[in-house]
């Protein structure tokens, strides 16, 4: 037990090491100038030569990329994360105002597309052939297919522009005191990014679950149950839904990271200013801390989220267990 | 079949297309388990799309020829028929097959892996495929059963021996999957649940499998505790009739003995058991009677004692078996199923002689040598 724990420790600290180096390495090779992308292309060329060498020198643009990241890794290891140059604030502050959005959106997104997904994919294989097989299969085809920032765009168009449902963007009415925000409010404008990424989601896990659902169905042992008196559905019941939970979970908590990076697009769809916004702002203006800091945040909830799969494994499955006799 | 008790076995051992074993009995007039003419096919679409000779035999590779039997196509008279529809063909698996069980004793079905035998078994406890098409008359107990009331006696009256733990649920601890699915709600279903752990410590204690077995998944379990353990599965409901499909391979010729030895003995309380097997040595040292199929039907259903020599078997392919048994002169040394035709003319003296020859596909009439 103590080796399995020092062991995700160990991997885990590599991830962030890894990471941490490949961030700053892409950052530093980027034709991104982090001087004309902060302070604008006008401002610079308006500046004296001492003074853009001033600045450089302050936000250390000029020293060499290994004298950078080794600063900056010390720092880290203090628990100092830096000072995002777009946002002129610590990047912790900068990363958790923007994670409760993220978090929350991708929350609900995730829960949807999984349990939605799931009993669609359930619904379909147990139908396999007829109308509502085929129309679970459509709909995932169509929306496994399509980008989702593209399915953003046209929700928005619809619902947003031409419906008047919901706003169009922004994780708070416009012109609204921060003390007035309802939760409604944040509800309101948190819905159709959230459906966006739910939708998209669905799709994946349903097929995948269609097809390990008509797997099990035809396997021996719901043969065997059923040969014993039980239904298809009192079958899938006793026996076929705890051996789907296994796929399910794996794929679940490998949906995180899929949720991530479609919330990177739909936030920036819908203006929403989440993580994944201020990494695309970071990545632009040439914001290495800021883009640090996120790939290091982002990489540990997936870390995060595949450790928990494997300990709902082992939790689910006998088999992943250590024999009875050998462990002492 | 009220008459039936009426008849001295000994005087007249074949009739209802088999001759009994000396202690086939016939309790309360009937038997157990009757099968008559069934007949099992599939309709699936036909393989190589659009071809509109209508060679059948070419194009009805795979599952027809190995059923070989008759091909019928669907929907080819019209030509837009053929745009908006995939042909397809109906594959009789199974076709004519008769079978009794009667009350204590066990009928082998022998025949090749992979010639439907499965399906038979299946059919009986009315478990179809959607695309399956199932005709013929089969009485359990004496009353005539359809697709309906099979279904209610699945897992009740008829019960199911699988080969492997494959067919247990690798999630699920043995003891809870052994009790199976309790019934009703409330406080019904808390007293069933309690009837069903009840009978599953008795089936355990006679079959010596310790209580912790209960405790166990079904990959912990060693290979004797797993046919056990399938075994009680099947017990559960005190089950008149037990099909097994092939449960002992895999197991060494001990634990394969002693398996047999609790189908002989269920068998002997008055229960019936359809053992389903491709090993004919197996079939002849447990069973009583054994039913030789082949081809999608039972070509010859007889007394083990028949085996005695081979002019007491009426069916040319049950003597080719008969020889190739490895105590006798090897003579076709082939597997069941396989190898060169047998059907030479014989003098048909019984009604399982008579008719087409299973050797030859059914829309064959022909009367020349297959």
């Amino acid at each position: 037990m103590t080796r399995f724990v020092l062991e995700q420790i160990g991997r885990f600290l590599l991830l962030m090491l890894a990471v941490a180096v490949v961030t700053f390495a892409l950052v530093s090779l980027s034709p991104v100038d982090p001087l004309q992308a902060n302070v604008g292309q006008a401002a610079l060329l308006g500046m004296s030569e001492e003074k853009r060498a001033a600045l450089a020198a302050y936000w250390g643009a000029d020293s060499p990329m290994h004298e950078r990241f080794f600063a900056w890794f010390g720092d880290l290891l203090q628990g100092d994360m830096g000072t995002s140059l777009r946002y002129n604030l610590p990047v912790v502050d900068v990363i958790a105002s923007r994670a409760l959005n993220s978090l929350a959106l991708m929350g609900v997104a995730w829960l949807v597309s999984g349990v939605l997904g799931f009993a669609l994919g359930v619904l379909a294989a147990m139908n396999e052939g007829r109308a509502i097989d085929r129309v679970v299969k459509g709909y995932c085809f169509v929306l496994a297919a399509s980008p989702t920032f593209w399915v953003g765009l046209l929700l928005l168009m619809v619902f947003a522009v031409g419906l008047r449902w919901f706003p169009i963007g922004f994780s708070v009415p416009v012109g609204m005191a921060a003390s007035d925000v309802t939760f409604a409010d944040a509800l309101r404008h948190m819905a159709l990014p959230a459906i966006t990424l739910s939708l998209v989601g669905v799709a994946n896990v349903a097929l995948h679950t269609r097809a390990k659902a008509i797997d099990i169905m035809a396997s021996d042992y719901i043969r065997f149950a059923r040969a014993r008196g039980l239904t298809r559905w009192q079958a899938l019941g006793r026996h076929g839904l705890r051996n789907l939970a296994l796929p399910a979970v794996t794929l679940q908590f490998a949906q995180v990271a899929e949720i991530f990076g479609g919330s990177v697009l739909v936030e920036e769809v819908f203006s929403y200013p989440g993580l994944g916004q201020a990494a695309v702002t970071a990545g632009l203006g040439g914001d290495v801390a800021l883009l640090a800091g996120i790939a290091l945040v982002s990489a540990a909830v997936v870390f995060a989220g595949n450790l928990a799969a494997n300990l709902i494994y082992g939790l689910v499955d006998p088999r992943m267990r250590p024999a009875k006799g050998v462990r002492r | 079949m009220t008459s039936h008790e009426a008849l001295d076995h000994a005087a007249s051992p074949v009739h209802h297309h088999h001759s009994h074993a000396a202690d086939s009995r016939h309790a309360h007039g009937h038997h157990l388990l009757t099968v008559e003419d069934l007949s099992i096919s599939f309709r699936m679409y036909e393989e190589g799309e659009g071809d509109e000779g209508g060679d059948l035999a070419g194009a009805g590779a795979g599952v027809a020829s190995a059923a070989g039997s008759g091909l019928r196509r669907w929907g080819r008279d019209s030509r837009l028929h053929r745009y908006l529809d995939a042909p397809q063909r109906e594959v009789e698996v199974i076709h004519g097959l008769s079978l009794s069980v009667h009350e204590g004793e066990i009928v082998a079905v022998v025949g090749a892996s992979g010639s439907g035998k499965t399906l038979l078994a299946d059919a009986v406890m009315g478990l179809f495929e959607p695309n399956a098409c199932v005709r013929g008359r089969i009485w359990f107990d004496g009353e005539p059963m359809d697709a309906a009331s099979l279904a209610a006696e699945r897992g009740r009256g008829i019960a199911f021996v699988p080969q492997s733990v494959a067919s247990l649920d690798p999630l699920m601890r043995v003891g809870r999957q052994v009790e199976g699915a309790p019934r009703g709600r409330g406080a019904a279903r808390r007293a069933d649940a309690s009837r069903r752990r009840a009978r599953r410590r008795e089936l355990f204690a006679r079959y010596g499998l310790d209580e912790s077995v209960a405790r166990l998944y079904p990959h912990e379990l060693s290979g004797g505790m797993a046919r056990r353990v399938l075994l009680c599965c099947a017990l559960m409901e005190s089950p008149k009739l037990i099909i097994a499909d092939e449960p002992t391979p895999g197991l060494d010729a001990a634990l394969a003995g002693k398996a047999l030895a609790d189908f002989r003995a269920f068998a002997d309380e008055g229960g019936g058991v359809m053992l389903i097997t491709h090993d004919i040595e197996l079939a002849l040292t447990v069973a009583d009677r054994v039913a030789v199929f082949r081809d999608g039907t039972v070509v010859e259903e007889t007394a083990v004692a028949n085996f005695a020599a081979p002019d007491l078997l009426a069916h040319p392919f049950t003597r080719q078996l008969w020889h190739a048994l490895p105590e006798h002169d090897f003579e076709a040394a082939s597997p069941v199923g396989q190898g060169p035709c047998p059907c030479r003319p014989t003098e048909a003296t019984s009604s399982v002689g008579q008719g087409p020859c299973p050797c030859r596909p059914a829309d064959d009439e022909g009367t020349g040598p297959c």
